[in-house]
C-alpha cells in the first residue's frame, strides 16, 4: 500500500485551521490593529514630510512591506506552533505512529500555516485600502508571490518548530532575526535612500531580494530586478526543504 | 502460525549510549493477548515504540501482519492502534473532535456510525463535545483507547495500561480487551505487575535491562513465578531437621532460629497446613510466621541466573 493518505493531510489541514478558528478573533484582529498603528506612525506623521518614494506615495509605498512584515512572522509562528504543540504535549506519538509520510505531514502543517497567513496577508492589504488608494500592476504575480512567501516561511517556521525545545526558541528566531532583517530589508523605505556604503551591506539581507519582488507586483519598480528576488524567495524554499527532509531522515529531534 | 508481529535480533542503543535492547527476538500470533512483563526500565516500552514507529531500531527486522516497518510503513502502521503510557491529549479539542481526527490521520473515511459505537462502549458519549481539558485522568484514558481504536487496527498495543487507573476503568478496560479479542485483534501489553499478565495474557514474555529472558503460556509460568516461602520463627533453636518433618522440604536458618518452607502458592491445595500440624504432634513451638512472594526482581535476577547456569 503506497497510496496518497489524503484523508491524514486533511485531518491534520482541517485540525490545524480549527486552532486558527478558536483565535479567529485576536489572529485577526492584532495584524489589523498592528497595521492601523503603522499607517498612523509611519503613513501620516512619516509620509507627511516625505511625499513620495521613487514616484509612489509613501503610504502606498510601505504596503508591501508591511504586508511582509506580518506574514514572515505569522508563517513562522504558525507552522513552528503547529508542529511545536505536539511535541511539547507529547500528542506526537500519534503522528509518529500514523501511516503518514514526511511529505504528507509537511504538505498538511505548511499549507495550513500558508493558508492562514495569505489570508492574513489579503486582510491586511484590505486594511491598508481604508489608508492609501492604492493601484496594483501586476495582481496574479502579487497573489502568487503572497503564496509563495506564505509557503516559504511556513516551511521556514516548520524547521523552527522542529528544532524548538521550548516556547522561548520558539520565539527566538522571529524576534531576534526576521523582524530586524525586515526593518532593515527596506520594508519602510528604499534602499536607494541609503548611503552608498550602507546599500552594500544591505544588499546582503536576503529580506531585501523578498521585499523588492513583492513591491514590484504592486508598482511595477523596484530595488532589485524581481527575476532575482524570485529566484532568492526559491532558493530560500529549496534549502527550507533540504533542511526539512534531512530532519525527518534522521528523525531531529522527533524520534530518538 | 500466522503471526500479527514479527521481531527479529530487534537492537536499540540510544544516542546516549544506552542499551535499551540487546538482540530481541518475539513472535507474536494473531489474535492472542500477549503480556510484556518488566520492571521500570527493562525495554517494554522502547520495544513497542520501535515496532510502532516512535523509535527508530539501532538493528534487526520487525514485521507486523506481514509487513515490514521501515519499507511498508503505511500498511505496518495502519494496522496498529497504540495507548501511550502517558497522558498525551489535546486540551483544546472535543472528544468527538479528536477521536474523527485519528481515524483520519490513519487514511480512513469517516464513519460517523463506528465513532458513535466506539464511545459508547468507552462510556464517552455523553462527554463527546466536551473538551477534553474538562475530563478527569481516567476519561483521558478512555479517550486515547477510543483514538487508538478509531481506525479499526488489527492489533492493539497497551502500554502500562493500567498505571494510575481506578478500578472502574481496569474492570471496562478488561472487558473491552476481551471483546477485541473475541473479534480477531491481537493485544500486546506491557506492564509490571505479576497479577496484570496473570489476568489478561495467554502467553507472557518476560524482559529486564534489555533482554527477553523468556516468553511463555501463563499457566507454565505461573506456576514457576508463584512460589512462596512460609518462614516461622522457632521457639527453640534446632540443631537439625527432626526425621517426622523429613517429607517435607524445609530449610533451617539463622542458627536453627528459623524454619523456611518454599510452596507452591497457586496449587489447588498444599501442605502448609498439614506442616504446622505435623509441628505441633513434633512439639516444635514457633513464635512468629510469615510468608513472602518473591518480588518481580528477584524473580528475574533468579531467571537470569537460570539462563546462565543452562548455558
Amino acid at each position: 500500500m503506497t497510496r496518497f493518505n489524503a484523508q491524514g493531510v486533511w485531518a491534520i489541514y482541517t485540525f490545524e485551521l480549527a486552532r486558527f478558528r478558536r483565535t479567529l478573533l485576536t489572529g485577526l484582529l492584532t495584524p489589523v490593529i498592528t497595521t492601523s498603528l503603522y499607517f498612523v506612525v509611519f503613513g501620516s506623521a512619516i509620509g507627511s514630510r516625505m511625499t513620495e518614494v521613487g514616484g509612489v506615495p509613501y503610504g502606498a509605498f510601505i504596503i508591501p512591506g508591511l504586508i511582509m512584515l506580518s506574514m514572515f512572522t505569522e508563517s513562522i509562528f504558525n507552522a513552528s506552533f503547529g508542529i511545536y504543540m505536539p511535541k511539547w504535549s507529547g500528542t506526537i506519538y500519534e503522528l509518529l505512529s500514523a501511516p503518514i509520510s514526511s511529505t504528507e505531514t509537511v504538505l498538511a502543517y505548511v499549507g495550513a500555516a500558508a493558508t492562514k497567513s495569505t489570508l492574513l496577508g489579503l486582510v491586511i492589504l484590505a486594511t491598508s485600502t481604508l489608508f492609501v488608494r492604492i493601484e496594483i500592476a501586476h495582481p496574479v504575480a502579487m497573489l502568487a508571490f503572497m503564496l509563495l512567501i506564505a509557503v516559504t516561511f511556513s516551511l521556514f517556521g516548520f524547521i523552527i518548530g522542529i528544532w524548538a525545545k521550548s516556547f522561548e526558541q520558539l520565539q527566538i528566531i522571529p524576534l531576534l532575526v526576521v523582524t530586524p532583517m525586515t526593518f532593515l530589508g527596506g520594508a519602510f523605505y528604499s534602499i536607494d535612500m541609503l548611503p552608498p556604503a550602507w546599500r552594500t551591506v544591505t544588499l546582503f539581507n536576503p529580506v531585501i531580494y523578498l521585499i523588492s519582488g513583492f513591491r514590484w507586483t504592486f508598482f511595477g519598480t523596484a530595488d532589485v530586478g524581481f527575476a532575482v528576488s524570485l529566484a532568492a524567495t526559491i532558493g530560500f524554499a529549496a534549502l527550507c526543504l533540504v533542511v526539512i527532509a534531512w530532519m525527518f531522515r534522521t528523525g531531529y529531534r522527533l524520534k530518538s | 502460525m500466522s503471526l500479527a508481529v514479527s521481531i527479529t535480533d530487534l537492537t536499540k542503543t540510544y544516542a546516549s549510549g544506552h542499551v535499551a535492547l540487546k538482540p530481541v527476538t518475539l513472535d507474536i500470533a494473531k489474535g492472542e493477548i500477549f503480556a510484556l512483563l518488566g520492571p521500570n526500565g527493562a525495554g517494554k516500552t522502547t520495544l513497542i515504540s520501535i515496532v510502532c514507529g516512535l523509535v527508530t531500531p539501532s538493528g534487526g527486522k520487525v514485521t507486523v501482519e506481514g509487513h515490514d516497518i521501515a519499507r511498508q510503513y503505511r500498511a505496518a502502521r495502519t494496522a496498529i492502534g497504540l495507548v501511550p503510557q502517558e497522558l498525551h491529549t489535546d486540551s483544546f479539542e472535543t472528544v468527538l473532535a479528536t477521536v474523527s481526527f485519528s481515524r483520519g490521520l490513519f487514511g480512513k473515511p469517516r464513519n460517523p456510525a463506528l465513532i458513535e459505537q466506539l464511545l459508547r462502549d468507552l462510556s464517552l458519549w455523553d462527554k463527546r463535545d466536551a473538551k477534553i481539558q474538562e475530563l478527569s485522568g481516567g476519561m483521558k484514558r478512555r479517550v486515547m483507547i477510543a483514538k487508538a481504536l478509531s481506525h479499526e487496527p488489527q492489533i492493539l498495543f497497551l502500554d502500562e495500561p493500567t498505571a494510575g487507573v481506578d478500578v472502574e476503568l481496569r474492570r471496562d478496560m478488561w472487558a473491552l480487551v476481551r471483546r477485541l479479542r473475541d473479534t480477531g485483534v491481537t493485544i500486546v501489553l506491557t506492564t509490571h505487575y505479576i497479577e496484570e499478565a496473570e489476568e489478561m495474557a495467554d502467553r507472557v514474555g518476560i524482559i529486564s535491562k534489555g533482554e527477553l529472558i523468556l516468553v511463555e503460556d501463563k499457566a507454565a509460568l505461573m506456576t514457576k513465578l508463584g512460589r512462596k516461602t512460609l518462614t516461622l520463627s522457632l521457639a527453640e533453636p534446632l540443631g537439625d531437621i527432626p526425621a517426622a518433618l523429613a517429607a517435607w522440604p524445609l530449610t533451617l536458618h539463622d542458627d536453627g532460629h528459623a524454619l523456611q518452607y518454599e510452596f507452591d502458592a497457586t496449587a489447588d491445595h498444599n501442605d502448609v497446613s498439614a506442616l504446622l500440624r505435623a509441628l505441633d504432634a513434633a512439639g516444635i513451638g514457633f513464635k512468629d510466621l510469615n510468608t513472602a512472594q518473591s518480588s518481580l526482581e528477584d524473580i528475574f535476577v533468579s531467571l537470569v541466573h537460570d539462563r546462565k547456569d543452562a548455558a
